[in-house]
């Protein structure tokens, strides 16, 4: 029963109230300044693009086998049963791995402050947990931003570009992309426009790490096993070529 | 002699005076004061060089280790010791320079309690911690003569076949590892340097640079300290160096050919030309020199082609971590002259760290203590016949 989230930016009037409500219920400053910040950072989780009378938001696609969540050696990112990935900030260490390994370039840091933390959207996990839908998609005037179980909304995104021929690019972001995520996208734009890169994996990229990692148990007593029994060869070979000559006792021969 | 050990004193201490600085500034005003790194471009030189080069460099314990214990090559015996001295100082320098790099340093002890083994960073932090002490114990019998302390000594000594096997063992794992880090990002990485085979690729080249870096180590130790190794075992080393190379040269073009991007190596541009800086330092220079018999046998031949193998698999670390991953994150990356400082005084460090348990500790066997190191280079057409 995974919940997501589908933005249709046909419906979207780049009002960003989405951004304000979002500010809001993450405790960030919002005022003129950061509404015309026209990037995600640390202090503005999602943002709304503004390509002409075209918009696109831009958020964390909360995975469904985040990279980020994989990556983490202390576990501080984790996706929840519900849908949202979410940091506990307790646990981290400040490695940054996270932001290297998210194909969307999502988690951002504070780099400013002396004790920093990993800053991303986290599909307001609290409310949602609690049936209650995203800020961002309560707040949303057109219902561009709707909140939903992740197949429905799938369903629905498929019927609205079937129902509305030549209005939407024949594509639902986040269905395949690294194996899909909670955040579905529709657009008139081609999303490369907007830096979605259309080009990523359809596989989770965990996979990627994960097929050698898995290995290691196996490897080390099959390592162990083989350097043994090397140094058993070498070295028995030396006490049988001693004991031949009869010049020299094992132990002897081992010291030599 | 007087004049230029005062000269490296004073770049000595400059190095600390700066590197003092920056970590003053680093630890008092955080990240973004004391980096050039942003949220494009998360890892610098910290991890590139400090992290992934320092490990690399260190990659010389486990190989000598090896190759002494556990395949009995007997005449590799006289540089155990340098090599394991290097290797443990290089793992104490790449947790320091850690401490650095991290957000939250006195969060460092995590991964040991909050795990998550699916996470290749889990993995190097466990292996590079347990790496450590096996190093450190492995180093011990060399502090614990120093003083006499038979019962200790006997028991490390009991200790050290399982000591060195699961050192290897733990190497092969996080060098390899440090390439797998980098298998997450196949989006980022440029074709170049995102292979399936980069933890292979790590391993390997690890095992170039192990020897590489022992023949170096040999001969700065005859420039500065008066001692060096005799010139069978560094032929010896050089022959092996070479046919770990082509090993690791032919499995580099037979991945990029699979994977078709041979063509791109051809098409000139920024990642282009430090493809082929990397690939001319690491393997073909290399190979060329020692291809040549007089080089291959002569000590300062060998000085010259370990120094080329070094700084072209230090150039690969760096490509990996750095310039292929410039163009996803649609920057370049320069390091502010504070991470610099902090990488540069890490490395004086070490060689000031080298130097004093050189002079303090039994490193290099007595025997060669007496032999002066010109009087080594002078005999060495002598041990010409002994190099095929």
């Amino acid at each position: 029963m995974s919940k997501a989230l589908l933005y249709d930016a046909t419906v979207c009037i780049g009002c960003k109230q989405c951004e304000a409500a979002c500010a809001t219920q993450n405790k960030l400053p919002y005022d003129e300044i950061a509404a015309a910040e026209q990037t995600q950072s640390e202090h503005k989780y999602t943002v709304v693009l503004t390509k002409g009378d075209k918009f696109m938001r831009r958020l964390c696609m909360n995975c469904a086998d985040p990279a980020c969540a994989s990556v983490c050696p202390v576990g501080a990112l984790r996706k929840t049963a519900e849908g949202p990935v979410i940091y506990e900030e307790t646990r981290c260490m400040g490695c940054r791995y996270c932001m290297v390994a998210c194909p969307f370039g999502v988690p951002k840091y504070e780099w400013s402050k002396l004790l920093p933390r990993v800053q991303k959207c986290t599909m307001c996990a609290d409310r949602v947990k609690n049936g209650t839908p995203t800020a961002c998609a309560e707040i949303c005037p057109t219902g561009a931003t709707k909140f939903g179980e992740r197949d429905e909304l799938m369903a629905e995104a498929q019927e609205r570009i079937r129902s509305n021929p030549g209005q939407y690019v024949n594509h639902i972001y986040g269905v395949g992309e690294v194996g899909g995520t909670s955040v579905l996208l529709l657009s008139s734009l081609p999303f490369e426009e907007f830096g979605y890169r259309i080009d990523l994996t359809r596989d989770p990229l965990p996979l990627y790490t994960y097929r050698v990692l898995s290995r290691i148990p196996d490897f080390v007593p099959l390592g162990g096993v083989m350097l043994g029994g090397i140094w058993w060869i070498t070295h028995r070979r030396e006490e049988v070529a001693a004991g031949e000559s009869g010049h020299l006792t094992k132990k002897e021969a081992r010291q030599k | 002699m007087k004049l230029r050990l005062s000269f490296w004193k004073f770049v000595f201490l400059a190095l600390m005076a700066v590197g003092f600085y920056s970590t003053m500034v680093r630890f008092t005003q955080g990240l973004g004061r004391s980096t050039n790194l942003n949220d494009q471009f998360p890892w610098g030189i910290w991890i590139g060089f400090d992290v992934l080069c320092g490990v690399m460099l260190a990659a010389g314990g486990f190989t000598l280790t090896a190759a002494v214990h556990i395949l009995n090559i007997k005449r590799l015996r006289p540089i155990v010791r340098p090599t394991i001295l290097t290797a443990f100082l290089g793992y104490v320098l790449v947790c320091i320079a850690l401490m650095y790099d991290l957000g939250r340093p006195y969060r460092i002890w995590h991964p040991l309690v909050m795990r998550n083994p699916h996470s290749v960073m889990f993995e190097v932090a466990y292996c590079v911690m347990l790496y450590t002490t096996v190093l450190g114990l492995e180093f011990s019998p060399i502090v614990l003569e120093r003083f006499n302390l038979e019962k200790p000594l006997k028991i490390v000594r009991a200790a050290l076949i399982p000591l060195v096997i699961l050192g290897v063992i733990l190497s092969t794992l996080h060098q390899s590892s440090l390439g797998t880090l980098y298998l997450i990002m196949p989006e980022k990485l440029h074709p170049f340097w995102y292979s399936p085979l980069l933890p292979v690729f790590f391993f390997i080249s690890a095992i170039a640079v192990g020897l590489a870096m022992t023949i170096f180590e040999s001969s700065m130790s005859s420039k500065h300290f008066g001692r060096q190794l005799e010139l069978p075992i560094l032929q010896e080393l050089g022959r092996v160096l070479v046919v770990v190379l082509c090993v690791y040269g032919i499995l580099r073009f037979e991945d990029l050919l699979h994977r078709g991007v041979l063509k791109l190596a051809l098409q000139p541009g920024y990642e282009m030309y430090l493809f082929w800086l990397e690939i001319l330092l690491s393997v073909l220079a290399p190979l060329l020199l020692l291809s040549q018999k007089n080089i291959r046998t002569n000590a300062h031949g060998l000085y010259l082609a370990a120094v080329l193998v070094v700084l072209g698999f230090i150039t690969n670390r760096l490509n990996v971590s750095i310039t292929g991953q410039e163009s996803a994150a649609g920057m370049r990356y320069i390091p502010r002259w504070t991470e610099i400082a902090v990488t540069g005084s890490i490395i004086a460090a070490g060689f000031a760290l080298f130097g004093l348990a050189t002079k303090y500790l039994p490193i290099f066997p007595a025997e060669e203590r007496s032999v002066a190191a010109n009087e080594v280079m002078e005999t060495a057409p002598v041990f010409d016949h002994v190099g095929d």
